[in-house]
């Protein structure tokens, strides 16, 4: 069997860190990055002896926000469960997490393919928990310990095993990513860990229903990442099968320098966590009044809005998932079209003339220039004829950079077109009498020359001419003035 | 009457007529701590250069019109898994040894916000698990009743220190009957309260779900002005509980015993309970019938389940708090060199006693795979059980009263060698513990020949205030200061 013979079989555990302004159990900042070690903790994410946690309520809220998001059944009555291990960097030598009662089951992520398909995949569970410390290993073969990062919040998101493709993987944490920045949860920068995923893979052959050995990835640091080692994942596991060879139950690291994992452990040592309740922290009732409160919190979901975009707008598909995916943006796109109902035009404006200069500069969409309602003015303009597009282009740089609105521009700048015919017949005469040989040209046959002279005339009239009109005029000029019969 | 056995109310009308200051209070003391401690051991640590300061500032507050607080003028001996500034907690452990908290326990501050002075550190078994105090890694703690007993544990250097004299009360810490059976053993009183009521920020953990800081006491009243002052919620623990109780005037006599309905657990009448311990028992239960009270026998069928139950709850749940002592961050480090699992494993276990180890051990298994259903599963579903068995009982009386401990002090050494025996020291403890109930043992006047024999009265859950005015009044009682 070759290597299209099998399917991949892929479940995602994603850890979402939660950007609260304080720690889980205790007060101190979360901004740990890039700070001094060992200067955002205090006696409790120390575990030092007798401290107690108290939970950050707010990661209660966030964590809530998340399971509606992705439409968990939330667990009216969750609980905190300790996970033992010991490490250096874990500083009660137990994490507390949640074990048997995840506040969120059963959820979904709807996901788009480059080939427009949809699939949902399921969200097996959702749970709160704090991170650990960072361990650094000097070249001394000392380790040195930095607590900054013990006891920020994350949530640990757990998928069905749903997806069948490296790239399905990747379109899921594209949309996980989404949905937890459209929310306010996260950042989801997988770079600087704010996001981290495992990957459990197998194999099995395209049509079977039993699925195979599966093995656990870690250590990736970007989607890219992640692809790339499923791909490998998937290559090497069908050259074993293919080889007659057992896959073992394995927790393997990704290499992502050479490109290939290596195994980190196998099941026989695996650890036992002895997870039990954590008698420091009540069992958290959730009430009905919380939950309406939360979901008042909560803005129009990517999915919904891109639905409701078509169906309001009836703009592309393309279009609206493109704005859809920042929530800046599509309400731009709305605002704008508030100001002119033109939807087409004006998520062709944004996706096209708007995006290209943010991106050139890096800007987000809320440090741009152009206020939403200007743009729908500048199509307005457009529309009714008042300027040509290719002027509206020069009035959208301008807008770009100084912020004005468009009328305004139009007319210190006498910008308007011109539509009078009269006008627009006398500069074409002109332009006839100046340019001879083209009409010759024209008169031989040589078509071509007709954009030719239309270009004199736009020139002779710095564009302001309405192109429309100009056509019309110079063809029935043409027509009788030299029986040249365009087509 | 000597200075440094006088209660809180005594001590507060001598501030009141001047015939006492708090520096002389402080200084007598501090010379019975001088004279007696390096026998007796209760004191682990102590400043008396501190103490005197506070003292004399005391008196300059009071001298310069201040009113007189709560527990002003009233000397505190704080139990070594309690956190006092500037003084080391260690547990009762070489692994902690040298160990300075960067925080001070709600308790502590609660003192002293309400004008009590903090003497020391107390002498306690290993991670308060112990019935003798003899499994402290700084030496055992003699009974000063009887310098051959133990004073009982673990809070015993806490109930030793208070009927040696050496402060005016003491904070224990009670997960098993750590407050009340050292109380019985030193012939003072001791509350373990409702689960909840006081704040454990400060208090090293041992078994989280069980653990409570209470006071010992000369006397009832002693006890229920220091526990009106400890207890309450704290923002800071989130398993303390919001509850303002209503604290109504203590009785001075025994009328309020009139028409009580106290019911006696047939199960700690009979095998198992020392004589002593049954004379004195039967002796309070014929009091009561004098004074008008009813005496009725209940049962608590699962009193037999108790002492597994309570083991092995409370031994994962240290299993689990005791994980982070590694000496990686904070207390000695024993051992240098090797892996890092070496460095667990010989800090850990030159670190730890036996008794500690047993119950790390212990734990662990019971939390394991493939045991955690048999065991902790089982355990937590028999709690709900014994629970309902109280409230049960609690339908035919006001209070319940048992034998604090099945036997009296016995000899230092008479059973260091069989742990069971030992653990049966808390058998009638226990399965308070594990209902998460208040309990007050209260001493029964003994003969001098006679060996100290304490009581437990037992209430519903938050019901401090009538367990106070119930125990009062049988203090009175039992004195015999009634006719
Ligand atoms: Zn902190």
């Amino acid at each position: 069997m070759s290597q299209e013979e099998f399917e991949t079989v892929i479940g995602l555990e994603v850890h979402v860190q939660l950007n609260t302004q304080t720690k889980i159990f205790c007060g101190c900042a979360t901004d740990y990055s890039n700070k001094p070690a060992n200067t955002h903790v205090c006696e409790v994410c120390m575990g030092l002896p007798g401290v107690l946690p108290v939970l950050n309520q707010r990661v209660l809220q966030y964590a809530l926000k998340a399971c509606m998001a992705l439409e968990c059944d939330i667990t009216k009555e969750t609980k905190f469960d300790r996970k033992h291990y010991f490490y250096p960097d874990l500083p009660k030598a137990y994490q507390i997490s949640q074990f048997d009662k995840p506040i969120g089951q059963r959820g979904t992520i709807r996901i788009e393919l480059e080939d427009g398909t949809e699939r949902q995949i399921g969200v097996t569970r959702i749970h709160m928990e704090e991170d650990a410390g960072k361990s650094l290993h000097a070249e001394n073969g000392e380790t040195l310990v930095d607590y900054n990062r013990a006891c920020v919040p994350l949530l640990e998101i757990v998928s069905e095993p749903d997806m069948r493709t490296p790239e399905e993987a990747r379109a899921y944490l594209e949309k996980l990513r989404l949905i937890m920045r459209y929310i306010g949860v996260s950042e989801c920068d997988m770079e600087n860990g704010s996001l981290r995923c495992d990957v459990n893979v197998s194999v099995r052959p395209v049509g079977t229903k039993k699925f195979g050995t599966k093995v656990e990835v870690k250590n990736m640091n970007s989607f890219r990442s992640v692809v790339r080692a499923l791909e490998y994942e998937k290559k090497r596991q069908v050259r074993q099968i293919k080889r007659e060879q057992r896959i073992l139950q394995q927790t393997m690291l990704w290499d992502d320098v050479k490109g290939e994992t290596r195994v980190m452990r196998t099941k026989e040592n695996a650890d036992d966590y002895r997870y039990f309740p954590e008698p420091d922290l009540p069992p958290v009732r959730i009430s009905e009044d919380l939950i309406q409160e939360v979901s008042l919190l909560l803005p129009e979901l990517p999915d919904k809005k891109v639905d409701r975009i078509l169906k309001t707008y009836g703009i592309p598909a393309y279009n609206a998932r493109l704005m859809a995916e920042d929530r800046e943006l599509s309400d731009f796109f709305e605002n704008a079209v508030k100001a002119h109902n033109n939807p087409i035009s004006i998520s062709n404006w944004i996706l096209s003339e708007l995006l290209r200069e943010l991106n050139k500069d890096l800007l987000p969409i809320r440090d741009c220039k152009i206020q939403a309602v200007h743009l729908g003015q500048l199509v307005q303009l457009i529309d009714s004829g008042v300027i040509s597009g290719k002027i509206a282009k020069d009035v959208f740089e301008v807008m770009y950079k100084e912020g004005k609105d468009p009328k305004s521009i139009v007319d210190s700048r006498g910008l308007t077109q011109i539509s009078d015919d009269s006008k627009i017949e006398e500069i074409i005469l002109t332009v006839l009498t100046n340019n001879a040989q083209s009409v010759n040209d024209m008169q031989a046959g040589k078509m071509k020359a007709f954009g030719f002279l239309v270009g004199q005339i736009m020139k002779e009239t710095k564009g302001k001419a309405n192109p429309g009109k100009v056509n019309e005029i110079l063809k029935s000029l043409l027509l009788t003035k030299y029986q040249i019969e365009c087509p | 009457m000597q200075a440094n056995r006088l209660t809180i109310s005594e001590i507060q009308a001598g501030l009141k007529g001047k015939t006492l200051t708090c520096e002389s209070l402080a200084k007598q003391y501090l010379d019975t701590i001088a004279a007696h401690n390096s026998d007796i051991n209760a004191f682990l640590e102590i400043d008396p250069n501190q103490v005197i300061a506070d003292a004399k500032a005391a008196d300059q507050r009071l001298a310069g019109g201040g009113a007189i607080r709560e527990l002003e003028g009233v000397f505190a001996g704080i139990k070594d898994n309690i956190h006092v500034l500037n003084q080391t907690t260690t547990c009762g452990s070489k692994i902690l040894a040298g160990f300075k908290p960067i925080y001070e326990a709600t308790v502590v501050k609660r003192l002293r916000d309400a004008g009590a002075i903090i003497m020391g550190k107390l002498n306690c078994d290993e991670f308060a698990m112990g019935s003798s105090n003899e499994n402290s890694a700084f030496g055992p703690v003699k009974n000063p009743i009887n310098r051959n007993l133990v004073p009982g544990g673990s809070s015993g250097g806490s109930a030793a220190a208070v009927a040696a004299g050496f402060c005016t009360i003491a904070l224990g810490s009670d997960t098993g009957g750590s407050i009340r059976q050292p109380a019985a053993f030193c012939s003072v009183v001791g509350l373990k309260p409702t689960y909840g009521t006081v704040s454990r920020r400060g208090l090293v953990a041992f078994a989280s779900s069980f653990d409570q800081i209470g006071p010992l006491a000369l006397c009832v009243n002693d006890a229920s002005l220091v526990h009106k002052v400890i207890s309450g919620k704290d923002e800071q623990d989130a398993t303390s509980l919001t509850h303002s109780p209503t604290w109504s005037e203590l009785p001075k006599d025994t009328s309020s015993l009139k028409g009580l309905t106290v019911g006696v657990p047939k199960e700690f009448l009979g095998d198992g309970i020392d004589l002593e311990v049954s004379e004195a028992m039967n002796q309070t239960i014929e009091k009561l019938g004098h004074m008008g009270a009813k005496v009725v026998s209940v049962s608590l069928k699962l009193v037999d389940r108790c002492l597994p139950v309570y083991y092995i709850l409370s031994s994962a749940e240290a299993s689990s708090n005791l994980a982070r002592y590694d000496s990686v961050r904070y207390g000695p480090r024993l051992h240098e060199g090797g892996s890092l699992d070496e460095l667990y494993l010989n800090n850990r276990s030159l670190g730890f006693g036996p008794e500690v180890k047993r119950r790390i051990i212990l734990g662990t298994y019971v939390l394991s795979e493939g045991y955690y259903d048999a065991f902790y599963l089982k355990a937590q579903k028999m709690r709900t059980l014994i629970r309902q068995d109280f409230e049960k009982a609690f339908q035919q009386c006001d209070v319940l009263l048992t034998p604090t401990s099945p036997f009296p002090p016995f000899a230092l050494g008479a059973k260091t060698a069989d742990p069971m025996a030992m653990y049966l020291a808390d058998v009638c403890t226990v399965p308070v513990s594990i209902a998460g109930l208040p309990a007050i043992s209260i001493p029964v006047p003994r003969t001098s020949t006679q060996l100290p024999v304490g009581i437990q009265l037992i209430s519903r859950a938050l019901e401090e205030d009538q367990l106070f005015a119930y125990a009062m009044a049988m203090e009175v009682m039992l004195k015999g200061n009634h006719l």
